[in-house]
């Protein structure tokens, strides 16, 4: 976990950082304000600025990806309905202010959720319970983008490795090299046991999948900006995964614990659904902490940022840059810390589900 | 509380389906293509570094015995000459103490023969002035005698006198 | 109003994790004091133990927000 030297090899290296989050932190703000802007010549002047919505979008999923200003690119919308598959663009919402007539049914973007309209206009309920919105949403956008930054870092450092076997790492390798090091001698390691090795592939990509997810919700320009992994959906399916993966990696021990836990035969009718329990919650754990404590860390910085809007002052950005220049350092590290976390407990997981031993 | 679940499924099975697509796909491809060739890349450079260093051990194991061997055939060389050189030593003290033991034997048995030589010289010369001694004396007494006895009176006094001396006794 | 008290639910909750990562944490230290070499074992509880306890904060958290 010593990646110290990286940030103290020059001291202008910490010039050019706290640039770049100064930077950033601008770009917040006009993001902020771009939004803000948007709803404004929506309701006329009257509507004052809501923090809490605008910072709820901000972290949200939706149809549209906002760049920057005025623009934000609309994303295709794709609809299961009970009677066939749609597909148009979010530009036909026009940002909710109009529906769409698709071939089955009207659609309305009603809190950037997708419901049927009935002629008059209204949402119809009823019909909105048969529709499926597969939409590609700026978070599946985001993941897409994710997964091609990692294929593309980890497709080039196995390159190298093929290229430069057996001698020293170099370049992105020699900075990959450690943190796969890591991976595997700090979490697999001691956690697993001596099977660690089929489960690395699992925990890496877990890792990496988190760690580079964190960092790009970090940044608030177009490639990054989206909170994937402080959206409980994704969470949930990284923790299904793993709960899936511990729970059929388990051995005859492990379920013997669950089933026949040493303990009185009276007590077995409790002590079978609190066991039965844990096998659930520990992965709900999982899903509620890293989708908490990113979201969380987005909510601060908003809110730091939103301070400048509610006061109406450019002066109150004196305190509040500062604040979310602290907070992204602290992300950094909690961008980090999450993934390591996230990764660590799976190999707990996992090295409970296939210890051998007999209590 | 009823609100929050209504329509969750409609609105974000989507999501958890690309989500899923997504995280699978990924996972696949990077196992297949990402995380074999290097894992095995670094397991295999950690073998081949554990190995040179294993190897590198016995090197120095083997220098370090070779070392040994010489410096212990170096203390047998010296130890070798000691033993070479005490012995000579030996050979010459004993040498000389011979030669020496045999010049003095030969010194004392010259003087020996020296002295006998002398005794025997001393002996013949005592003998020829005993001799000549006895000659003169008897020369001597002849001339003192014939001097003495020359009258009558002379030699009867003297007859007389060794007479008495024998009656004497 | 029940926002308030969801809010007030979410900073009970922060509380009780607040003290019990303390705990962890200056433990921890403690125990690093007392052995610097085994600090990274340490280090190593200590997060996990911190994660746990923070779970069950959020958990709270996320219940007064739910709650609202």
């Amino acid at each position: 976990m010593d990646f110290r030297h990286i940030l103290n090899s020059k001291k202008t290296l910490l010039s050019v950082i706290l640039g770049v989050f100064f930077t950033l932190t601008t770009c917040k703000t006009f993001a902020i304000q771009g939004e803000n802007g948007t709803t404004e010549a929506k309701n006329a002047e009257q509507e004052a600025f809501n923090p809490t919505t605008a910072i709820l979008e901000h972290i949200g999923d939706s149809h549209y990806w906002h760049v920057g200003g005025e623009t934000s690119i609309p994303l295709p919308v794709i609809l299961f309905t009970d009677k066939g598959m749609e597909m148009f663009s979010a530009s036909e919402f026009h940002h909710g202010t109009e529906a769409h007539q698709g071939k089955y049914y009207t659609y309305k973007l009603v809190e950037d959720k997708i419901r049927v309209v009935n002629a008059g206009g209204e949402v119809d309920k009823e019909a909105s319970k048969h529709i499926y919105d597969f939409s590609i949403t700026k978070n599946v956008v985001a993941l897409w983008i994710a997964g091609i930054i990692l294929l593309i870092i980890f497709f080039s450092v196995a390159a190298a490795y093929r290229k430069r076997a057996g001698k020293a790492p170099k370049g992105l390798q020699s900075f990959i090299e450690p943190v796969i090091m890591f991976v595997r001698d700090e979490i697999a390691r001691p956690n697993i046991g001596y099977r660690y090795e089929r489960y690395m592939p699992i925990l890496l990509t877990i890792f990496f999948f988190i760690w580079v997810n964190n960092l790009l919700g970090l940044i608030p320009l177009f490639p990054g900006g989206a909170n994937v992994t402080g959206n409980i959906l994704m969470t949930f399916v990284l923790s299904f995964i793993v709960m899936l993966v511990v729970n059929f990696s388990a051995n005859k021990y492990y379920w013997k614990h669950i089933f026949m836990p040493p303990v009185p035969v009276w007590l077995y009718p409790i002590m079978i659904p609190v066991e039965l329990i844990g096998v659930i919650s520990r992965p709900f754990a999982l899903m509620i902490r890293l989708y908490a404590n990113i979201s969380a860390g987005h909510i601060i910085v908003l809110s730091l940022i939103a301070l400048i809007f509610i006061f109406k002052s450019m002066w109150v950005s004196l305190v509040s840059v500062p604040f979310v220049l602290f907070m992204d350092v602290l992300e950094l590290l909690v961008a980090f810390l999450q993934a390591f976390i996230f990764t660590m407990l799976t190999a707990l997981f996992i090295g409970t589900a296939v210890e051998e031993h007999h209590h | 509380m009823e609100e929050l679940f209504e329509g969750l499924l409609n609105d974000h099975l989507g999501f958890v389906f690309w989500a899923a697509v997504a995280f699978v796909l990924l996972l696949i491809l990077l196992a297949k293509f990402a995380w074999k060739p290097i894992m095995a890349a670094i397991s295999e450079r950690e073998r081949s570094i554990e190995d040179a260093l294993l190897k590198a051990e016995a090197a120095k194991e083997e220098m370090a015995r070779l070392t040994n061997e010489n410096e212990q055939l170096l203390k047998q060389a010296r130890a070798e000459r000691d033993l070479i050189l005490n012995e000579a030593r030996k050979i010459k003290d004993q040498i000389v103490g011979e030669a020496k033991a045999q010049a003095n034997a030969e010194g004392a048995r010259m003087i020996e023969q020296a002295r006998i030589e002398i005794n025997s010289q001393k002996a013949v010369a005592l003998a020829d002035v005993k001799n000549q001694v006895a000659s003169l004396s008897v020369e001597i007494a002849e001339k003192l005698l014939r001097k003495q006895l020359a009258d009558q009176q002379a030699q009867d006094a003297m007859v007389a006198d060794l007479l008495k001396e024998v009656s004497v006794k | 109003m029940t926002g308030s008290i969801a809010a007030l639910g979410a900073g009970l909750a922060v509380i009780g994790a607040g003290i019990g990562i303390g705990q962890v944490g200056g433990k921890a230290m403690e125990g690093i004091a007392r052995q610097p070499e085994a600090s990274n074992k340490i280090q190593t509880a200590m997060i996990i133990a911190a994660a746990l306890i923070e779970g069950v904060a959020l958990f709270g958290v996320v219940v007064a927000l739910l709650g609202k």
